[in-house]
């Protein structure tokens, strides 16, 4: 029973002008602990609306999320979340923000230290553990958002477009250490990315999502994940699969987001 | 339409007056400009200088290049008090930049006297001009001859005095003598002559109105000098106000406004809270909120007064009212400012409601929290003035206001530069507690 299980979820905001928007129809997926998955998709396709009922922070209208057996019925401290930015709080020091988990449950301040510590030689910011969030670069501060959720040793970790607000060479930096802390503390991760490269690296799975209603377009399963560990993502991206496989995803969002277009342009006739 | 009549006649009246001072206001702001040019010149004679800011070439429209030149508020603040001092005779000032002052001294003009039959005769009007403070010294002048004789007035600068002329002479204005001329200018009666020492105006009765010329200077009923407030300021400090020291005017009014705002945060601050987490406590406190919120609180003090009269209590609650709406908005709006990503992560770390509010809702809100605070401080600061204008034993308000009835006019400026210099103090201390409590203000 260990795992996360999607079961047929439905999602349906009534709007204030009388309609409605189908954010999700039937989305189904079952996810062994460890797996790790990206999920890619035009703007309004409804990957934050997924998430965010895996989360816990929304109930869908149908359907229901499990995890190793039990239903979702709101957040929890097993399913970590890592967003985009400006998540971290700001009042706190690095090392402060990381140990609020295991604070907030209770955990003896040894404890709780000998875990921090740890997890900030992790993610390398051992020299900025008494800096204040503020103080750090958006790459580092993404950094400090990892430590944070993985102190608390969730069985699943959330993200929202953890990357989005980096630039190119961090962001690289910075999916080579997703890699290893995936590889390294064996979680089940769901990585939401609106970048076809990062979704190919970072998704042992990779589900390309399509709107209106949002659905599952196309699943696939790729090896790039497991080569990149603690290799080089740059080398990866030379394997003979890697190119053919990205030019493929690439013209079916393509095409989606033409269709949207063109679907407006309809409407509007 | 009444109101618009009564308003265009004042707003006329107010407009002529503006135009009456154009060419003070041109002087002064011709007086900075020049300063800013030599200063300008002075300085890139110093040195050049290379920082981040001096280098940039685009600094028009570049808000981040303006900074408040140190020179100019100098000599801003420096010249108020200059023009301050030339205008009232300040001892802080060589007499060389004071202003015509009012005429003091003794000096002369004649005047003719023209009888019933046709004859005339001149005399004289010694006169003595003593400043305030002075007394008249008793000074007298040969009749002359003639049956008009030489007449004496003393009078204290910036007043006024009649002369009756015939009282010392044989024919009087009831036997037909009237004045004809004064200083050698023809006059009858409700005219005015002016002279290099004052004004000589002819009553509807004959008599003469000796007015000596106040020159450019402020009585010091309209403007005491600086160095006369400062003055008062030390014997204030040392003497009171009737028989109240200034220290303790000044405690009472801080003390109202202390313990106003300190209840008005204890209790606003918390239902801020509950309307920024709970629909039911929004709806419930919203019209009560958004309604006395542009209830200017100044505007309770007769409801204030005929509830709790005026003593402590009716000031307190007043100061509570003011603090309360102002802190209740911060905290609401503090609350609603979290990012529901910060809250978000807060639940999936495991925090149960009451750990949210403490660690991320509080902290988040505190520099909204503190940004109320300083506002409804100032407004506290403000309104117990005005309260104590309105009605109290003691406090600063009450000073000035009680200074106002005497016309002690260097009091009520005292007054005013310690509530500005006290309200200035009270936003410093707060901005300084501010960057120290929460110095992540700004930085999420
Ligand atoms: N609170 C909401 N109310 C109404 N519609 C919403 C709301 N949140 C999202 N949606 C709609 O649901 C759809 C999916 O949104 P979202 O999950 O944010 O997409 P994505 O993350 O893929 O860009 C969009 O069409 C969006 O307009
Ligand atoms: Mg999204």
């Amino acid at each position: 029973m260990s795992g996360l299980a999607i079961d047929k979820i439905s999602m349906r905001f009534d709007l204030p002008d009388g309609g409605a928007v189908q954010a999700l129809k039937d989305v189904s997926l079952d996810l062994k602990q460890g797996e790790l998955l990206s999920v890619l998709g035009p703007s309004g396709c409804g990957k934050t609306t997924l998430l965010n009922i895996v989360a816990g922070f929304l109930a869908p209208t149908a359907g229901e999320i499990r995890l190793n057996g039990h239903t979702v019925q709101g957040p929890d401290a097993e399913r970590g979340m890592v967003f985009q930015q400006g998540a971290l709080f700001e009042w706190m020091s690095v090392r402060e923000n990381v140990s609020f988990g295991p604070d907030m449950k209770g955990m003896k301040k040894a404890e709780s230290r000998e875990i921090v510590e740890h997890l900030l030689d992790v993610v390398g910011l051992q020299d900025f553990k008494d800096k204040m969030v503020y103080e750090l670069s958006g790459g580092m501060q993404q950094r400090v958002a990892l430590a944070r959720c993985l102190a608390n040793d969730p069985d699943v970790i959330l993200m929202d477009e953890p990357l989005g607000a980096l630039d190119a060479l961090t962001r690289e930096k910075m999916q080579g250490l997703v890699l290893r802390l995936w590889k390294e503390t064996g979680k089940t991760i769901i990585l939401i990315t609106h970048s076809v490269e990062e979704a190919l690296l970072l998704g042992e799975r990779l589900l390309v999502m399509a709107p209106r209603p949002g659905r599952i377009h196309k699943e696939y399963r790729l090896p790039f994940a497991e080569m990149g560990v603690g290799a080089d993502l740059r080398e990866v991206k030379k394997h003979p699969e890697y190119g053919p496989t990205r030019e493929e995803i690439l013209t079916m969002i393509w095409d989606m987001e033409e269709e949207i277009m063109g679907g407006t342009a309809g409407g509007e006739a | 339409m009444e109101i618009i009549s009564d308003l265009s006649g004042e707003l006329a009246t107010l407009f002529l007056g503006i135009l009456g001072t154009l060419p003070a206001l041109i002087g002064y702001v011709a007086v900075i400009l020049l300063a800013m040019i030599v200063w300008r010149f002075a300085r890139s004679k110093m040195q050049s200088r290379a920082d981040y800011t001096s280098l940039k070439t685009v600094t028009f429209g570049d808000e981040s290049a303006v900074v408040s030149d140190k020179a100019a508020s100098v000599i801003s603040i420096v010249l108020i008090f200059v023009i301050w001092g030339a205008f009232t005779g300040s001892a802080w000032l060589p007499k060389l930049l004071h202003a015509p002052g009012a005429f003091t001294g003794q000096d002369s003009f004649s005047y003719t006297v023209e009888y019933a039959d046709g004859s005339t005769d001149d005399a004289e009007v010694l006169v003595n001009v003593f400043p305030k403070g002075g007394s008249p010294e008793g000074i007298s002048v040969a009749a002359g001859n003639g049956p008009a004789a030489s007449d004496v007035v003393e009078v204290q600068a910036y007043r006024s005095k009649l002369i009756v002329w015939d009282q010392n002479d044989a024919v009087k204005r009831a036997d037909g003598a009237k004045i004809t001329s004064v200083g050698g200018m023809a006059i009858a009666a409700g005219e005015d002559v002016t002279l290099p020492f004052g004004r000589v105006a002819l009553t509807d009765k004959g008599t003469m109105n000796f007015e000596p010329g106040t020159g450019w200077q402020m009585e010091d009923i309209w403007l005491p000098a600086p160095n006369a407030v400062a003055e008062r300021l030390v014997t204030l400090w040392q003497d009171g106000y009737q028989n109240v020291t200034l220290a303790e005017h000044l405690s009472y009014s801080l003390f109202r406004v202390i313990v106003g705002f300190l209840l008005g945060a204890l209790i606003g601050i918390p239902l801020g809270y509950a309307m920024g987490l709970s629909n039911w406590f929004r709806g419930w406190f919203d019209p009560i909120v958004e309604f006395m919120r542009p209830v200017p609180p100044l505007a309770l003090i007769p409801l204030v007064i005929i509830w709790f009269g005026i003593g402590e209590q009716g000031k307190i609650i007043l100061l509570f009212l003011a603090a309360l709406w102002i802190m209740a908005i911060g905290a609401r709006s503090g609350v609603s400012g979290v990012k529901i990503s910060k809250v978000h992560a807060a639940y999936s770390l495991g925090a149960s409601k009451v750990q949210i509010l403490r660690h991320v809702i509080i902290p988040n809100s505190l520099p909204e929290i503190f940004t109320a605070a300083r506002v409804a401080m100032g407004v506290c600061w403000g309104t117990v003035v005005a309260a104590e204008l309105v009605a109290a034993e003691k406090g600063v308000g009450k000073m000035i206001v009680a200074a106002s009835k005497f016309q002690a006019t260097d009091i009520v400026l005292t007054g005013i530069i310690l509530i500005g210099i006290i309200g200035f103090g009270i936003d410093v201390l707060m901005r300084l507690m501010e960057k120290w409590l929460v110095p992540w203000k700004g930085k999420g």
